[in-house]
């Protein structure tokens, strides 16, 4: 069973950490979870990048948020990527492509053009 | 959305935006129905807003304008043979405010969607809100799954729920309790 000494044992580890890296998130993944992001399949998406982000040791510069409905439901599931005073808005993602973002923006700084919203609405 | 525990994800997410630091979720698990009630320490809602719940063209959000989130529910509940109660002290009439939303379910109606993942709805609930004070509970045939954001954070500290390390111990918890009790 996971005991709750595993659970202290976490603790004791993350203390310091946590405090450092709420200084040092450079970016910020947001994940639309209003009603239409949920039916859309957001809940998969989201988890893709919290578990993606963390295998990828980036936890300590990205952090991954969630938000409402932003009004454009018909493109749900919708993630948005800050960076810095840059803001990229990816349209219909899924855990899969969630997993390619990571990799190729968030990782490697170049932006998947064909999952976002300028390429998907022409 | 083809799982219940979406629908429960999308409900527990109206107490999150109505500002509650307290919110329970239920589910219970019972001969011929399934039952779950969200109940939060929210702002509520006045009996005019009540009222207009199940009117899919009434939302409060200014982002778009319908709400279908009580509308999908009532009419899958409705469906098979349940029902969906909403109750509701909105915090200009008392100190004591909060929503308890209550939906139930036929569990062997032809109609009935199955729970689905509710161990990955929890784990969106906390990681969205980890200063939110969750408390889940199923109650299965088999036994008891319980979860106590509250207790966590007796031993954690000032650490986070959403620390992707916590986030994993409590996906693992989780799981371990549900094996417990579908072996029994």
């Amino acid at each position: 069973m996971k005991s709750l000494e595993e659970l202290k044992a976490i603790k004791a580890k993350m203390q310091d950490k946590v405090t450092l890296r709420t200084s040092s998130a450079q970016t910020r993944v947001v994940v639309g979870m209003a009603t239409c992001g949920i039916a859309a399949g957001a809940r998969p998406v989201l988890a893709a990048f919290v578990e993606g982000i963390n295998e990828a040791g980036l936890s300590d510069n990205v952090i991954v948020t969630q938000t409402g409905c932003i009004g454009i439901c018909q493109y749900e599931p919708v993630v948005e990527v800050f960076n810095g005073e840059e803001k990229v808005t990816y349209v219909k993602m899924t855990a899969e492509r969630a997993k390619e973002v990571i990799e190729k923006h968030i990782k490697g700084g170049k932006v998947v053009t064909e999952y976002t919203i300028g390429d998907t609405a022409k | 959305m083809d799982e219940l525990s979406l629908y429960v994800l999308d409900i527990t997410m109206n107490s999150v935006r109505a500002g509650a630091d307290a919110i329970s979720v239920t589910i219970c698990e019972e001969g011929d129905w399934l039952d779950f009630t969200v109940t939060d320490n929210g702002c509520g809602m006045t009996e005019e807003q009540v009222k207009k719940l199940t009117d899919p063209f009434f939302t409060t959000r200014k982002t778009r304008k319908v709400g279908l989130g009580i509308p999908f529910l009532t009419m899958l509940a409705e469906m098979t043979g349940g029902f969906v109660r909403i109750t509701s002290t909105h915090e200009s009439v008392s100190d004591d405010h909060g929503t308890t939303t209550h939906a139930r379910f036929g569990r062997n109606h032809i109609d009935f969607i199955p729970l689905g993942d509710m161990i990955e709805t929890v784990l969106t609930l906390i990681q969205g809100s980890p200063d939110i004070n969750f408390t889940y509970t199923h109650k299965t045939d088999g036994g008891t799954v319980y979860l106590s954001c509250a207790e966590l954070r007796e031993i954690l500290e000032d650490v986070p729920l959403n620390e992707p390390e916590v986030l994993a111990w409590i996906r693992e918890n989780l799981r371990e309790q549900y094996d417990a009790a579908s072996a029994s």
